[in-house]
């Protein structure tokens, strides 16, 4: 398959159009990924909604360390207009491994998966992990910095999680729209080494 | 964009598409990108609601999964509608250079110089 989209032929739209982009948020429940998408995002995060199911219950638990109340089995997702060509969407994806349905089609073309970490609970992040390393996407880890500090700093994180040394782990404050940029620049350039890496 | 939050719909999704689940021909993704031909605004008046609706979506280039959050209608309903409406001409479709392993170097290199001057 050599595209996915057909460009219209001989139809009425003459001007040229943008080009999308897309970005894949992941993480663990709750690890701030409407946040990360709603720091940047040049439009209030869109969402495809569907309520959590009573079957979700006690696996989707968030426990003490978290006061978020509600939760979608759908994504939320954000856009930002780079330039007359390009725009970005960025889409955050249900952490659950059931949800991997949606994984395929999101990962499918993307650039790359900025995977969200709560370091109080690193363990949400490894189906994430597992499933861009598969895939082949290139991914980076953001740690969710919350309140400003780090549960556990970066080389922990990296040991604890046996992350391969060739992938960039970043502290990120999802709130901070500079900070989420950085976190999606770090991604960009790594998109780019495993690109010139195949050559 | 005025988002103002519609009325309830009373017609159940799938009616819209006539029961259909998979759309003809074209293979539509979240991101790909919609935009109204001209002949889709000049032929507006004799269209359907939901049709309209997404003309009047697609005055400006949007994605897929933007339609379908504005319509409130999951994701396999705004692709048929979608792919109708190109099928007549209605709505015109972003192109894409690259396949299902990613944006090519250059690609990716231009997206890196705009988001540095984000």
């Amino acid at each position: 398959m050599s595209s996915r989209h057909s460009e219209q032929a001989g139809g009425t739209a003459t001007k040229t159009m943008a080009k999308p982009l897309k970005v894949v948020v992941a993480g663990g429940f709750a690890a701030g990924k409407t946040t990360f998408v709603d720091a940047i995002s040049e439009i209030v995060p869109l969402t495809t909604e569907a309520p959590m199911t009573n079957l979700s219950v006690g696996i989707d638990d968030a426990g003490e360390v978290t006061t978020k109340t509600t939760t979608t089995v759908a994504m939320d997702f954000g856009r930002i207009t780079l330039s007359e060509s390009t725009m970005l969407y960025l889409f955050g994806t249900p952490g659950q491994d059931r949800f991997w349905f949606m994984w395929d089609e999101l990962s499918k073309g993307a650039v790359g998966a900025v995977v969200l970490v709560d370091t109080r609970r690193l363990g949400d992040c490894f189906a994430a992990l597992d499933y861009f390393e598969q895939r082949g996407l290139p991914y980076v880890v953001a740690l969710n910095t919350f309140d400003g500090t780090l549960a556990h700093n970066i080389d922990e994180v990296r040991e604890a999680l046996s992350i391969d040394p060739a992938i960039p782990v970043v502290a990120v404050d999802a709130r901070d729209r500079t900070s989420t940029k950085q976190a999606l620049i770090k991604l960009v350039q790594h998109a780019i080494a495993r690109r010139r890496a195949q050559r | 964009m005025s988002d103002p939050t519609p009325a309830p719909r009373f017609v159940r999704q799938f009616a819209l598409v006539k029961g259909r689940a998979r759309s003809i021909g074209t293979d539509l993704g979240l991101d790909t990108l919609v935009r109204s031909t001209d002949r889709g605004l000049e032929r507006r008046p004799a269209l359907g609601r939901d049709q309209q609706q997404v003309i009047d979506l697609c005055r400006e280039t949007i994605s897929v999964a933007e339609i379908g959050a504005h319509l409130h209608v999951h994701l396999g309903i705004v692709r048929v509608l979608v792919s109708d409406m190109v099928a007549h001409d209605l709505v015109a479709l972003s192109s894409s250079d690259f396949d299902e392993s990613g944006p090519d170097l250059g690609t990716l290199e231009r997206l890196l110089d705009e988001l540095q001057t984000l």
